[in-house]
């Protein structure tokens, strides 16, 4: 039973609720099916078939709070959860910071679902990742890779009459293409809600393309270029900006804190070419149209032509500083501009074309300082081409410095952060002064 | 790969974490597993029955944020069907759940089969009969009353807020993997596994100069029980802070970095340029990690995890030279899989292979790598090195790190008398940011405390400081290590590695080590 329809998850949270002798009780149920395959070496390595479900209580006296959760769904076992919730909720601490479970509210359906990615089979893996295998034993490379598929609903109803539905699809897939003396790597990634728009092959041959221009990098020295950054590159780069959390700005240890206190809302704080907004009916990127607190999601700019639009704020913090509560991004569309790749090339006299980066981690949050590198082909530019493949850099800089120092922007498209595997919308873009600070063997 | 913090799964009271499910039902359904496995025609097949118990504790200052405790128990098949592995999962934990999830891992297999492909060749494994193996704890941290956790967290808090702390959260997680493994093979493997981290965060925010600054306490998350919060004067190393091996005092640890936090506010931000490092244990262990740790794991040299984590400069051939040198002669570097206090401790892995120790840089030299079941033939060795692990019953095993670590050095060595000798240096203590290559040649690492030292002597605090080296040229810089004294382990409760990605909890130990003339960053930077 892992994926239940929109009635019948209510018919099963209607019965849990009618064991709730709390003052407040909320009840979640959640279940996932879908499957993966990973291969290396031109072969499948590892591959699954996984499916789960599961309820969630949690009943409220005042302040204080319980949850308790299971995976059985006799009557006996719901019960039981139930009173073990409340059992909980009598022997915790107050928490000043819990809020009254919200009321009755409407959603709009959201368009997260797709029935054909939700019918793939391990057969249908295979032969997707048999496509992408016949190009690289035909390219003489050796492909590792990585394809997933998931079905996920999640739906909670309240005690004082609450309900949200939301039932959602996605595949991902992403490959590594290399030669065998280990002197050539490439990549591609890929990430759908619908899975009739996945080529693995196409994208086996971009991966493939990437490798064999890679061969041959050449050390040049680090430091300040221009960069032109695939989305792939550019959306990891990004990520880490993308909670625009009103509280801890406030609290004065996030990089929206405003010196002498507050924070920066309504600063410019990037180039004008930067906005970024969520939109639940994005139909490249669709998302739940619910968010934390119950809260509906709708269209929300949070970085409107480089100034700070929008901060998010739970329902606790909103109410102690006297503002409206406004759940965190649902997806990210960062809008583009009309510069393609090739014009931005074009357009350089000395820069650096990167594919990919990798291994990013905080190293200032006060600037977000990131660390990280480029790997899978780093290109160098002069006189507007592409003159020859560079070993990759290890690079020490901020996405908010780096948003200052745009150029130019590209189309947005779907892509997939190469670490949490979330998708995005963001275009190429290109960017001066991007510091580069040591050169790296790996290839 | 170093993630955040681990999730829950799903919330359970106290009560119920301390029952155990009957070694005698789990060998029921792993039989019915393993029979229906083999009649739709596997040739192996392994089967984990997991039941694995979280708990966390987060507080902020003066209040707790949530209790939770997580319950996830239920079943992994693992099979061999047309010379292709096959895996699904489930937690319908009936006879008739174990025949139907056996009978989708078989059809897995054989979809992937079609594929092509070398068929699997697994290392023989001999059965061991119905065994048990626990951690060695003396408290069971799910048997301490939620309150009284509740309230030494809270007592940390008021310490560090008393001391001028602007933000303080603590956290308390403990882990409990009640794991049964049985296989074609002939093994029944019972284990027990715990579990547990305790940790703080302290912030001083300057408003007016919109800056802030952060510090970690000094525990390590450990493979023992709630006996880690008891304080013992015996496991103490003093110094210019205190630090920690098989027992924490949190209380004294929150003082004693309150007052630090203080002073890394006012330090001085350092000088880019060459030192002579001295490296804490309590910082050593994550640059052991990333730099030895993961280059000496078989599947990423062999190209296994070459889409996500990358592969590894420690290519065969070097292995096979008999005479990489991969560091100094001081460097000496085994893996573990029994020691005691560690993360990665247990009898048995994931596959059924019964743990060990041995040894993988040798007087500097690389002399061997980790490996599983169906590598090991490829390093030549005639059984595995017991380093399968899956992070849940959901999830399948793969090759995941023992704990690796650096010997202590043989002469008799002590931190002062290593410091003395020190022109321009900087002692860290504590991990910071981390970030490495594909291959593991090129590295950067920040850490929690910077000593400067000059003319061996300790003359204050530095910030903004990371260094930056490459992996054989660090190692083969590195000039003493001090004795077993000094001897501690660090470690990660969540490594991830695959895809999708596992988490697993692995510890490093080594004694205070030097290396000679690494190239220091400062990372200040300003926003317009």
């Amino acid at each position: 039973m892992p994926i239940l329809s929109k009635e019948e998850a209510q018919a099963l949270l209607k019965k849990v609720l009618s064991y709730s002798k709390a003052e407040e009780c909320e009840v979640s149920l959640f279940g996932s099916d879908g499957g993966n395959i990973r291969y290396a070496l031109n072969a499948v390595s590892t591959a699954g078939d996984i499916s789960t479900t599961g309820l969630s209580v949690t009943s409220a006296y005042g302040k204080k709070s319980g949850s308790a959760n299971i995976n059985e769904f006799d009557d006996a076992a719901l019960e039981r959860v139930v009173r073990r919730s409340e059992e909980l909720a009598q022997l915790a601490p107050e928490n000043p910071e819990r809020e009254d479970m919200p009321g009755p509210a409407t959603f709009k359906e959201s368009t997260t679902y797709n029935p054909k990615t939700a019918a793939m089979t391990p057969e249908s893996r295979a032969e997707l990742v048999a496509k992408s295998l016949d190009v690289t034993k035909k390219a003489n490379l050796s492909a590792a890779g990585f394809l997933e598929n998931s079905t996920t609903f999640s739906a909670v109803m309240n005690s004082k009459g609450f309900f949200a539905y939301n039932k959602s699809t996605d595949v991902i897939f992403s490959v590594t293409t290399r030669n065998d003396a280990g002197t050539a790597s490439g990549y591609a990634a890929r990430g759908f809600t619908d899975v009739s728009k996945l080529d693995t092959e196409s994208a086996t041959r971009v991966a493939a393309m990437k490798a064999n221009a890679s061969l041959g990098a050449r050390a040049i020295e680090p430091g300040k270029y221009t960069v032109i950054l695939e989305p792939v590159a550019a959306t990891y780069m990004m990520e880490n900006m993308f909670r625009f959390d009103a509280r801890s700005a406030e609290e004065g240890r996030s990089f929206l804190s405003k010196k002498g206190g507050g924070t920066r809302l309504g600063e410019q704080l990037m180039d004008e070419k930067v906005t970024i907004y969520s939109d639940p009916f994005d139909p490249d990127l669709p998302s739940s149209t619910w968010g934390r607190d119950g809260l509906p999601r709708e269209k929300t700019v949070w970085i409107d032509k480089g100034k700070v639009a929008t901060l998010s704020y739970s329902k606790y913090w909103a109410k102690k500083k006297g503002v409206a509560p406004q759940p965190g991004p649902g997806n990210i569309i960062m809008m583009g501009g009309n510069t393609s790749l090739e014009e931005m090339i074009k357009s350089t006299e000395k820069g650096i074309l990167v594919s990919r980066l990798w291994y990013i981690r905080m190293v200032d949050p006060q600037v977000l300082l990131l660390t990280g590198l480029t790997r899978d082909g780093t290109f160098y530019i002069e006189n507007g081409e592409i003159k020859f493949p560079v070993k990759n850099f290890r690079f020490n800089e901020s996405p908010v410095i780096m948003l200052n120092n745009l150029e130019a922007l590209g189309k947005p498209e779907r892509s997939i952060s190469v670490e949490s595997y979330q998708s995005y919308m963001i275009p190429p873009m290109k960017i001066r002064d991007f510091t580069f600070s040591s050169l790296s063997d790996a290839v | 790969m170093l993630p955040g913090l681990p999730s829950l799964g799903k919330p359970i009271d106290q009560e119920a974490a301390l029952e155990y499910v009957d070694v005698k039902i789990k060998k029921e359904l792993a039989d019915a597993a393993l029979t229906a496995a083999r009649a739709k025609g596997a040739t192996y097949a392994d089967v984990r029955i997991g039941r694995y118990l979280n708990q966390a504790i987060i507080t902020r200052e003066n209040r707790v944020q949530n209790v939770g405790s997580g319950e996830s128990y239920g079943v992994g098949i693992r099979v061999i069907a047309n010379g292709c592995w096959g895996f699904a999962a489930t937690n319908q934990m009936t006879k008739e759940g174990m025949a139907a999830t056996a009978a989708k891992a078989v059809a897995v297999a054989k979809a992937n089969a079609k594929i092509g492909g070398k068929p699997v060749e697994l290392a023989p494994q001999k059965g061991y009969g119905e065994v048990s193996w626990k951690t060695p704890i003396e408290k069971n941290a799910f048997e301490v009353p939620i309150k009284e956790k509740v309230d030494l967290l809270l007592n940390a808090n008021g310490i560090a807020m008393a001391s001028g702390a602007s933000f303080v959260n603590s956290t308390l997680f403990a882990i409990n993997e009640q794991k049964y493994f049985a296989s074609t093979d002939g093994s029944y493997i019972d284990q027990d596994v715990h579990r547990i981290y305790p940790n703080f965060n302290i912030s001083k925010v300057d408003r007016a100069a919109g800056s802030f600054e952060s510090i970690r306490g000094s525990s390590s998350p450990k493979g023992l029980g709630y006996e880690y919060m008891t304080p013992s004067d015996a496991e103490k190393v003093t110094g210019v802070v205190t630090r920690y091996k098989n027992r924490y005092d949190l209380l004294e640890d929150i003082k004693q970095m309150s007052r630090v936090a203080s002073e890394k506010v006012v330090s001085k931000s350092v000088d880019p340029g060459k030192y002579d490092l001295v490296l804490d244990p309590s910082h050593l262990w994550l640059t052991i990690h990333e730099s030895v740790g993961h280059p000496t794991e078989l599947d990423r040299v062999l190209g296994y995890e070459a889409n996500f984590a990358g592969t590894s400069f420690l290519t065969l051939d070097k292995w096979k030279s008999k005479n990489f040198k991969f560091g100094s002669e001081h460097v000496n570097i085994v893996g573990d899989k029994l020691q005691y206090g560690s993360l990665g401790a247990v009898g048995y892995d994931d596959e059924g292979v019964k743990c060990g120790k041995w040894d993988i840089i040798k007087d500097g030299v690389l002399v061997n790598y980790q490996a599983i079941r169906d590598q090991a033939h490829i390093i030549g060795l005639k059984e595995s090195q017991g380093c399968c692990y899956a992070q849940s019953w959901n999830d399948v095993q793969f090759q995941r790190m023992p704990n690796v670590s650096l010997q202590p050095g043989k002469t008799p060595l002590s931190v002062d008398e290593m410091i003395k000798n020190v022109a321009k240096g900087i002692y860290i203590i504590g991990d910071g940011s981390f970030s490495i290559d594909q291959q593991r040649y090129n590295f950067q690492f920040g850490g929690q405390m910077f000593y400067e030292i000059k003319e061996g002597k300790i003359v204050g605090m530095l910030n903004d400081v990371s260094y930056q080296a490459n992996t054989q040229e660090f190692w083969n810089s590195c000039v003493a290590v001090c004795d077993e004294r000094d001897y501690r382990m660090g470690g990660s409760f969540n490594d991830g590695k695959g895809q999708p990605s596992q988490s697993s909890a692995v510890s490093h130990g080594s004694s205070t080590a030097r290396f000679n003339g690494v190239n220091v960053i400062n990372t200040k930077r300003k926003i317009g």
